[in-house]
């Protein structure tokens, strides 16, 4: 009796083991967590969840020999349903990584929680430098944009493109002065000058006073450091004041495809700004953007793009790596050049930041667009060794300087 | 709601029995749940029920309508967050310093607010409650929308090692029958009567004598304070604070915990910070959105039954039968 027992124990001692030599537990599942019902949901939500499953097609369904399985969870854009979903999804749903994790609160917060449980997060939602800084993990990724490349994009290349004295509009919290200061910093280092800045307070409606001052500023360029609301809101009253027939340039610090396309070209053409992907640019990603908008009516931003490339560079650094084991698969993710439709030979650095170009974008005029979301003219391409922090310098303690 | 100044009834035995029986059985279903439940889940839920019952103190036993809530709870989350890992205190001081912010802060949006009444009162807190969001938006310390990471569990009185769900989960769980048996204690002491009388009839309690304006801004600060326990705690259970706590959506949603459960119940809110928690956590990851589906909740339970799902248990024939009715 007692032998048959340690037998038995003894078998499943050894099938457990060899059942984690490959993927852990007969399955590799990968969790899309983002905000679907807040401001966010256009932004990446639920059609995050659709370039996942995409990814998961074109890789053929398996890995190792096991299938892949892709859930999503809505986390209302608070940081707290956010952990509490991802520590049930990695306690009691054997999930092994989780993605896109839109805002940067939520992004930070299970970063750290997969930091302690050793999994993997591949943010494609959050902006904040922070997940690849000071508070970087050796299991956390950031794949598709952070707030110095955006401001790099704008700032940088703008200046070059002869807009060289600037105006911010800037809200007035952390996450906007950054915004304006790191902006600021690449407008004067490739000789433009600041000539001036207003504050607005956040979540504001009336933009008329703080939009006067930036068009009697004279300034060539006008920076909006804001998000979301604050920045369509911006736009649409900047619109209103002919500020771009006036002869001055919009700057949207963060805006994507999916912003534009809400706003209608009629307020937003002229505007400029930076993306890591536009599906027009050449014809894969064209081929690309027009499956994503078969599956889900609209055309993907760089978030989707990018939640698309970080699941399939996932699956490819477990393919190569021979198990779904968080350290061997972080070492791969770390190796592995990203040629896909989203980056051309893009890298990812020792502090888990996915180092690929980004691109300077117009948005055009009503007549230009030949096409259903034909919005953009690709104005120049940023390199990614000048649109990300110089790994060494990011503060995170992960890299050997 | 019927009038519920407590005039001591001689009881029959077997409604006290009964309400013995189903403490008892509450904090056996309390203790045994996380063989059951998910333990994160459930301590959220916790700190959710605290802060609703401390909520309700205010609301439902002094009649006030404070909006602005959410300011003591996310202020305390910061206060603890920060006092643990920046100032490396144990969680049990790092609890009190939050406790002791959040009772500061209710000294002053109080000291403020309780000098007009009904509508006024809460569009007062409501916008107090809105400068400490901008300010919590702008302050170094709180990090901005990145909110404070990372914030360490530590060792409960230096040895029982709190990252452990078990013995967190028992943590919370000890924090929070203490919490609500001050409830308890302060709604069953002459204080608590004269809390009531006030909202029965402000008017009378001033002519008895009562000094009800220091009164009201006593129930404030004690409301403010537990609330802040309930913040704190949650912070060391999510190793963080953020501005979703700040923000005056969380002021509304103590609100609708507290309808749903129940006004002027001890343990009502319990029961709607249960539901609306476990309805954002189980909606999470389903088809529906969340955010309507609460509303529908909230629409069924004004127009069906107004006293709440224990109100109305209260009120019903078995309640009143176990003796709740005038328990409350």
């Amino acid at each position: 009796m007692t032998k048959k027992l340690i037998v038995t124990l003894a078998a499943m001692l050894a099938s457990s083991t060899a059942a984690f030599a490959d993927a852990s537990d007969g399955k590799v599942k990968i969790g899309i967590l983002n905000d679907q019902s807040g401001v966010y949901a256009d932004f990446g939500g639920k059609s995050s969840y659709e370039a996942a499953l995409m990814a998961v097609e074109d890789f053929g369904g398996k890995v190792l020999g096991v299938p892949v399985e892709v859930i999503t969870a809505d986390h209302q854009n608070k940081a707290d349903i956010a952990s509490n979903i991802a520590r049930q999804w990695y306690d009691t749903e054997q999930v092994d990584s989780i993605m896109e994790l839109t805002s940067s609160s939520v992004g930070l917060a299970v970063q750290a929680l997969s930091k302690e449980k050793k999994r993997i997060t591949i943010n494609t939602g959050a902006a904040t430098t922070e997940l690849t800084g000071k508070q970087c993990s050796p299991y956390g990724f950031h794949w598709a944009y952070d707030t110095h490349a955006l401001a790099v994009g704008t700032g940088g290349a703008l200046v070059k493109q002869g807009g060289d004295s600037w105006f911010f509009l800037t809200a007035d919290y952390a996450f906007g002065y950054s915004l304006e200061e790191n902006t600021s910093n690449y407008v004067k280092e490739n000789g433009g000058t600041v000539v001036g800045s207003v504050r607005h307070p956040l979540a504001t409606t009336d933009f008329s006073s703080f939009l006067l001052q930036a068009q009697s500023s004279g300034a060539k360029v006008i920076g909006l450091a804001n998000a979301g609301l604050d920045t369509s809101n911006a736009i649409k009253q900047a619109a209103e004041f002919g500020i771009v027939q006036g002869g001055q340039r919009l700057a949207a610090l963060l805006f994507t495809l999916a912003e534009v396309h809400g706003l209608g070209l009629e307020a937003a053409q002229g505007l400029t700004l930076t993306e890591g992907f536009y599906w027009n640019r050449n014809e894969e990603s064209a081929k690309f953007g027009k499956r994503f908008m078969e599956r889900t009516g609209k055309m993907p931003n760089m978030v989707h793009a990018g939640t698309y490339s970080a699941v399939l560079s996932y699956l490819k650094a477990i393919e190569k790596a021979g198990t779904d084991d968080a350290d061997a698969v972080a070492k791969e993710l770390r190796a592995l050049p990203v040629n896909d439709v989203f980056a051309e030979n893009g890298k990812v650095a020792e502090n888990g930041r996915m180092i690929h170009d980004m691109y300077l974008l117009e948005v055009k005029k009503p007549d230009e667009s030949k096409e259903p979301w034909d919005y953009f003219k690709v104005l120049a391409t940023i390199p990614g060794a000048e649109a990300f922090i110089d790994p060494a310098k990011s503060g995170c303690d992960l890299v050997k300087s | 709601m019927t009038l519920t100044l407590d005039i001591e009834k001689p009881k029959e035995k077997s409604p006290v029995v009964a309400q013995t029986v189903f403490l008892g059985l509450g904090l056996a279903l309390l203790i045994l749940a996380p063989l059951f439940f998910y333990p994160v889940f459930l301590m959220k839920l916790l700190c959710f029920a605290l802060f609703a019952c401390a909520f309700n103190l205010l609301l439902g036993y002094t009649g006030l309508l404070s909006f602005g809530h959410a300011a003591f709870f996310g202020g305390a989350a910061y206060f603890t967050a920060h006092a643990v890992k920046e100032w490396g205190l144990p969680p049990e001081l790092g609890i009190l310093v939050g406790v002791a912010g959040a009772a500061f802060l209710g000294l002053i949006v109080g000291y403020l607010a309780i000098r007009r009444q009904g509508i006024y009162f809460a569009m007062i807190t409501l916008a107090l409650a809105q400068m400490f969001y901008f300010f919590c938006l702008q302050a170094e310390f709180t990090k901005g929308e990145d909110g404070i990471q990372s914030v360490p569990r530590g060792h409960l009185f230096g040895f029982i090692d709190l990252s452990q769900s078990t013995n967190m989960y028992y943590f919370v769980l000890g924090v929070f029958v203490i919490g609500v048996a001050i409830i308890w204690r302060i709604i069953h002491s002459p204080f608590g009567m004269i809390l009531k009388s006030i909202r029965e009839n402000e008017t009378r309690a001033v002519s008895l004598g009562y000094s009800v304006r220091n009164y009201k801004l006593a129930a404030f600060v004690m409301s403010a304070a537990l609330t802040g326990l309930a913040g704190g705690v949650k912070a060391l259970v999510f190793q963080f604070a953020t501005l979703t706590d700040v923000g005056w959506q969380m002021s509304g949603e103590v609100i609708l915990m507290t309808l749903l459960g129940g006004i002027g119940t001890l343990i009502g809110p319990l029961f709607g910070a249960g539901l609306v928690v476990t309805l954002q956590n189980y909606l999470a990851t389903s088809e529906f959105p969340v955010t309507i589906i609460t509303g529908l909740v909230f629409m069924v339970c004004v127009l069906v039954f107004r006293r709440g799902i224990v109100g109305e248990f209260y009120h019903s024939r078995l309640g009143r039968k176990l003796g709740f009715e005038h328990r409350q």
